[in-house]
């Protein structure tokens, strides 16, 4: 990678970027108000809980994170609740993935791993590309990259761009989910802007946020993203998968997430191999409105595991 | 000086003049120490003793009920881990409170058809059963609790401490010192309350005392609506852990008797009770749980 090549790539997609059309952020706000209004009841909500629940991406990302805490956190992504599906994946910091993987042998859930010194991203791209290889090499099947905001910010496209095609690389087989951390990116225009950016340089996913930065994953943020993958797709025939994070702690919240896939990028992505959820508090309250709804009765927090 | 301040300075109805209009007081739930409305946004009209309009409330769901539960259970660890001494002195400034809204509460205890002497005996009464419960508070481990003779080198205690969540429903007929006999003990030992009201207007008023009086928010939600719809998801639910039924019909003491086996819950019968009686210590016992510890002695 040459200084040359970054300057020549940069300048391109600047015209790329800057040739997107501009978020309207008032209608961004209001629509996604408006999708968050849908009543689902009885049948469908019940359905809805179970397909938010199989798009779960179970995190602990805390510096207190210990080999025992990630093996509970993996039997419970395993056997949620009787009846009820395994979580998309179990998400952790790089020297815990071995600990994920010996627990979650054969059980078809996915090993996430964040990398590239997470959640700052403030590190050389050897230093990054070496954590994303040990990550993969210890038998990571996601990786969740964060981008360098700062080069962003600047508008050094063209660093960000290489930096996602070299962690891209260096995962082989593991999907990439870049982290655009839309808290830091300040407008919705820049979210979009990343967005396409991300998936030029060839994620397989998009992911809002690191979970250490409020505001998170809001729900325009989410829209914005959302119409970002459509329009790639009916424009490069790829299909991007969109994964929200930080911020979403009910069953509500994930609700009024899924009727945004359906309706701003279509019912092709209600699958969790193309929409992911990375939460940790949330699974619980999942489980306790399935639990209501089976019962009839409002259950508690004391039914459920604490994690 | 503008002309409309002018008006608002001096408000005068006189003839030909402009007349002011009445600011009403929207009645609104208790939840998490804040006064939302229902989340159904149902209200239903509240008629004084004579069958005249007196003002609308809101008509609480089940939704309302989880909402209050929710803000219960966040209240509870911190309100039982304060000292029971503080809790005694919160108790007692609700009954300071309480006192300084006197006539208001005579008022509205006239309107649901009182005697002004009978109101008057009602809030007073109110008032020191606070002050009777704000005493109770840091002694009723002195009472319930008891130092065990044990055969063995250890020194056992057993201590009362507070259950949970209680769901209560508040008892007819008496709406503020009823409302005060059945609230006061379930706070008084660290408990935390959702209570269905009895009479909507009073017993919002009331919450506003709680409001004021330094009371964390959420250890007391009260609900106005149908006991009959809301009782029975009071009684189901898992994270309540104590029922009060004092207000229950005798058929629907029976049915939230049985929803409350499902989580073992404490359940408090309802009794033909004289709420201007001495209460005893009945009910402050009645959500208490007994912990005993055992630490060796004289080795």
């Amino acid at each position: 990678m040459t200084d040359a090549v970054a300057v020549t790539s940069t300048r391109e997609l600047r015209g790329v970027l800057h040739g997107l059309p501009g978020v309207d952020e008032v209608g961004a706000k209001a629509r996604a108000a408006r999708l968050g209004t849908r009543s689902i009841k009885n049948d469908t909500k019940a359905a809805a809980i179970d397909l938010a629940i199989s798009m779960v991406d179970l995190t602990t990302l805390e510096g207190a994170d210990t080999p025992g805490k990630v093996r509970a956190l993996c039997v419970k992504a395993v056997r949620t609740a009787p009846g009820a599906p395994t979580v998309g994946a179990v998400c952790v910091y790089p020297d815990l993935v071995k600990v994920a993987v010996e627990a979650l042998a054969g059980s078809g859930v996915g090993i996430a791993s964040v990398a590239t010194a997470f959640p700052a991203g403030r590190a050389p791209l050897e230093v990054k590309l070496a954590d994303t290889r040990r990550a993969v090499a210890d038998g990571a099947t996601e990786i969740d990259m964060v981008i360098d905001r700062g080069a962003f910010l600047t508008g050094d496209y063209g660093r960000v761009f290489d930096e996602i095609t070299a962690v891209k690389e260096a995962c082989g087989e593991a999907h990439l989910k870049v982290i655009l951390e839309t808290g830091e990116l300040a407008t919705y225009d820049n979210v979009r802007r990343a967005s396409w950016l991300a998936m030029l340089a060839g994620a397989d996913f998009i992911k809002t946020s690191t979970g250490k930065i409020q505001p998170a994953a809001t729900p325009p943020v989410v829209l914005v993203m959302l119409q970002a993958v459509r329009d790639f797709q009916a424009e490069h025939g790829r299909v991007v998968g969109v994964k929200p994070a930080g911020g979403i702690r009910t069953t509500k919240d994930a609700l009024k997430l899924l009727v945004q896939v359906n309706e701003v990028a279509g019912p092709r992505w209600l699958d969790p191999r193309l929409f992911r959820i990375g939460a940790s508090s949330l699974l619980n309250d999942l489980l306790m409105q399935r639990e209501k709804l089976a019962t009839g009765v409002y259950s508690g927090p004391d039914y459920f595991t604490l994690d | 000086m503008p002309k409309a301040d002018k008006k608002n300075k001096k408000p005068k109805r006189t003839e030909g003049g402009p007349v002011r209009l009445s600011v009403r007081k929207t009645y609104k739930l208790f939840i998490g120490g804040a006064f939302p409305r229902s989340e159904s946004g149902r209200s239903y009209v509240v008629h004084d003793a004579d069958g005249a309009f007196l003002a609308n409330a809101s008509l609480a769901s089940r939704k309302d009920v989880r909402d209050a539960v929710v803000a219960a259970r966040k209240a509870f660890g911190p309100w039982a881990a304060r000292t029971a001494y503080n809790r005694g002195q919160i108790l007692y400034r609700i009954a300071e409170m309480l006192e300084g809204r006197r006539a208001q509460f005579v008022a509205e205890l006239r309107a649901t058809g009182r005697s002004a002497e009978a109101a008057g005996a009602e809030v007073d009464a109110a008032v020191d059963r606070w002050v009777w419960y704000a005493g109770w508070a840091d002694k009723v481990a002195a009472v319930a609790g008891n130092p065990n003779a044990v055969a063995g080198p250890f020194l056992n205690i057993s201590t009362p401490v507070p259950t949970g969540v209680v769901g209560v429903l508040a008892p007819e007929g008496s709406p503020l010192l009823g409302l005060a006999s059945v609230l006061a003990p379930a706070i008084a030992t660290g408990n935390t309350a959702v209570a269905v009201a009895d009479s909507p207007l009073v017993a919002v008023t009331f919450a506003e005392v709680l409001a004021t009086s330094d009371l964390p928010g959420g250890v007391v939600n009260i609900l106005t609506g149908h006991r009959a719809e809301l009782a029975p998801w009071l009684a189901g639910h898992m994270d309540v852990n104590a029922l009060d039924l004092a207000g229950a019909s005798a058929e629907l003491a029976a049915e939230c008797e049985r929803a409350a086996a499902s989580n073992l819950k404490r359940v408090l019968r309802p009794a033909d009770e004289d709420w201007h009686a001495d209460p005893g210590l009945r009910r402050l016992t009645a959500f208490l749980e007994t912990r005993t510890v055992w630490h060796p002695v004289g080795v």
